[in-house]
């Protein structure tokens, strides 16, 4: 027979527990300011990087296995003129690895679990969120940028530029990698769920292979030159490489250092303010 | 005017995915310092309904006001006031439950040491405290739950916004989380949560507001409710189905309504205003009758037969 009984057994516990001290929360008394948004998200996200081994694995090794088959594999069929493959591959692979790891998936992931539903449901600037996540995605990409150059130098990579530029690479890596974290939280935002962003962080490869990341460009059909040339990884390699390098880059590579910084720096800007203006946008829209 | 002032108060919602209309012109009111339950099927406009209110949507037309303010005009003010929990536990697995409502205290603008102690005080509020330093990978599905409901809590909102917060659990767990809930609006928070159950509306809520189809189909407390689809169910298991038709004539006088007749089953149930009372006519009746039975049972009425008393028909 069914009865009518209402559920209060005794074996249920209650979930509160009688306070003694009487202690309550109170409400805050203003909304947090955009840092503490940014670096409070950023500092989650990264505790999270940092607990997922495999998510540190999977980001540097995509990077790494290029290294070691471009090294090994392609490298002696590929003419780099007066400068040693070596040399001509790890500070391409340190410029671009943004494009291998960072935050495509896991922005999809913190929208598919409801994270972003409930972050957007508190008193937060919501642009101070994304920009949290590309602190945290451009930390990620660092990850697998440190991996690719640690691994190039066993492999026989040298820096020929010195201090200034090894200091000068770093710091233009650390600039491509946030512009890159931008257009993977784009990318991220846009998927839709995170086996879609799976897919989606596949996309960026042609940007990577048509580029003179791995090759040099004049080894292109002629109708691929042009867009190989004038496109933004072309620029950034570019400019590590010739950083890195240091000595007559005209003659080592086609153009000067400077022709190389300059514009790896307008792209990255333009990289930085399209994706960011697009995933704040789509972030905020209700 | 009503005695209470409202926490939250919707007028016309309209909100068009494509050819669904999550929601059809939704008129609804959630007094404040209650516990009000939207009650609905899947796909009725529950999730579209919290997340309007939460600020996560904008419908294409209607009024809102959430604590006296205007939800579409000034959305920053309304988060200012209320918690959400959504459908799904917003948790993140590598943190542990400590970090994950630090987290979110710092978000709803306390400082570091402020969020701390918030995080503290509802970690043991919601009897997590012995677990709080364990990854919530660990976590079984109801302490997922419970701390997702304490991240709503850190912030001391007004309101609380729970998308069916029991969805997935166990009975028993359930009721813990009853219980959770309950204590809390003993404290004076105003809460609006969907339920796919009547039982849970029946256990939380003062108010319940009944949504089909995006539209708002019945209001009233849990008890008003219950008494339109009779206060309780009086339910019979005849052995031979040749027999259901002796049957329903021979209760038809105890039931408030005609019976509703599941012929596969070869169950009857009778809408009655009495359950005790008549399930002692019943018994009498039938054993009189010398019916074979498989069952009799007294029960409360479900949600599907609260909706077909509503909208008279199926749903
Ligand atoms: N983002 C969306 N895009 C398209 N259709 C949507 C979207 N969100 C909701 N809908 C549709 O709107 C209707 C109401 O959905 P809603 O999620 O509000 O229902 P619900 O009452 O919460 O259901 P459930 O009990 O399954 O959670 C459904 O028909 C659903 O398919
Ligand atoms: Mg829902």
């Amino acid at each position: 027979m069914t009865t009518t009984a209402t559920p209060t057994a005794p074996f249920v516990r209650t979930h509160i527990s009688p306070r003694t001290d009487g202690a309550t929360v109170t409400a805050p008394e203003s909304p947090p300011s955009a840092w503490a948004t940014a670096t409070t998200y950023a500092g989650r996200t990264v505790r999270q990087f940092i607990r997922t081994p495999q998510l540190l694995v999977v980001s540097a090794v995509t990077s790494v296995m290029f290294l070691l088959i471009f090294r090994y594999v392609f490298g002696g069929a590929i003419q780099t003129g007066p400068v040693r493959y070596v040399d001509f591959l790890i500070p391409a692979l340190a410029a671009v690895s943004g494009l291998f790891s960072g935050g495509v998936v896991g922005v999809a992931e913190d929208a598919d679990s409801g994270l972003f539903d409930r972050l957007k449901s508190l008193p937060v600037p919501r642009a101070a969120i994304l920009l949290g996540r590309s602190m945290a995605d451009t930390g990620l990409i660092m990850w697998g940028t440190v991996v690719t150059v640690v691994v190039g130098f066993a492999v026989g990579f040298r820096v020929h530029g010195g201090v200034v530029g090894a200091v000068a690479a770093l710091g233009l890596c650390v600039l491509f990698a946030a512009a890159f974290s931008w257009l993977g939280i784009f990318l991220g935002l846009s998927a839709g769920s995170s086996q879609a962003a799976q897919g989606l962080s596949f996309a960026v490869f042609p940007l990577i292979f048509v580029s003179s990341a791995y090759v040099p460009v004049q080894s292109m059909p002629s109708w691929l030159r042009p867009i190989a040339d004038n496109q933004p990884v072309t620029a950034m390699v570019g400019a590590v490489r010739a950083v890195v390098l240091g000595g007559d880059t005209v003659t080592l590579l086609g153009h000067s250092t400077t022709w190389f910084v300059t514009r790896s720096l307008i792209w990255s800007v333009v990289i930085m303010i399209v994706f960011a203006t697009l995933s704040t946008r789509r972030f905020t829209k209700r | 005017m009503s005695s209470r002032p409202n926490i939250v108060e919707a007028s016309k919602l309209r909100k068009r995915y494509g050819k669904v209309e999550a929601l059809a012109g939704l008129d609804l009111e959630a007094p404040a310092g209650a516990v009000t339950a939207i009650l609905g099927p899947n796909g009725a406009g529950k999730t579209t309904f919290i997340k309007a209110v939460a600020t996560l949507l904008n419908p294409d037309s209607g009024t809102l006001t959430v604590g006296g303010g205007d939800a579409l005009a000034a959305p920053q003010l309304v988060r200012r006031m209320i918690g959400l929990a959504g459908q799904n536990a917003a948790v993140e697995p590598a943190l542990t439950g400590r970090e994950n409502l630090v987290m979110v205290a710092r978000l709803f603008g306390h400082n570091r040491a402020a969020a701390k102690a918030a995080a503290d005080i509802v970690l043991s509020d919601i009897n997590l405290i012995d677990d709080a330093d364990r990854p919530v990978k660990g976590y079984s599905g109801g302490m997922r739950r419970r701390l997702d409901l304490g991240a709503s809590l850190v912030g001391a909102p007004q309101l609380l916004l729970l998308d069916e917060p029991t969805t997935g659990l166990d009975p028993r767990t359930r009721i813990e989380l009853w219980h959770t809930i309950r204590a809390l609006v003993a404290r004076g928070t105003s809460v609006l949560l969907t339920t796919q159950y009547l039982e849970e509306a029946d256990q939380l809520a003062d108010h319940v507001v009944i949504i089909d189809h995006g539209r708002s189909i019945a209001t009233g407390t849990p008890t008003e409710l219950k008494a339109r689809a009779g206060r309780a169910m009086i339910e019979v298991r005849v052995a031979h189905a040749s027999e259901l038709a002796s049957v329903i004539q021979l209760l038809a006088p105890l039931g408030t309504e005609t019976a509703r007749v599941d012929e596969p089953a070869r169950r009857i149930a009778i809408p009655v205003d009495d359950g005790a009372a008549r399930l002692a006519d019943a018994v009498r009746m039938l054993a009189d009758s010398g019916i074979q039975l498989d069952d009799l049972g007294v029960r409360r009425p479900t949600l599907d037969e609260v909706f077909l008393a509503l909208t008279g028909g199926p749903k």
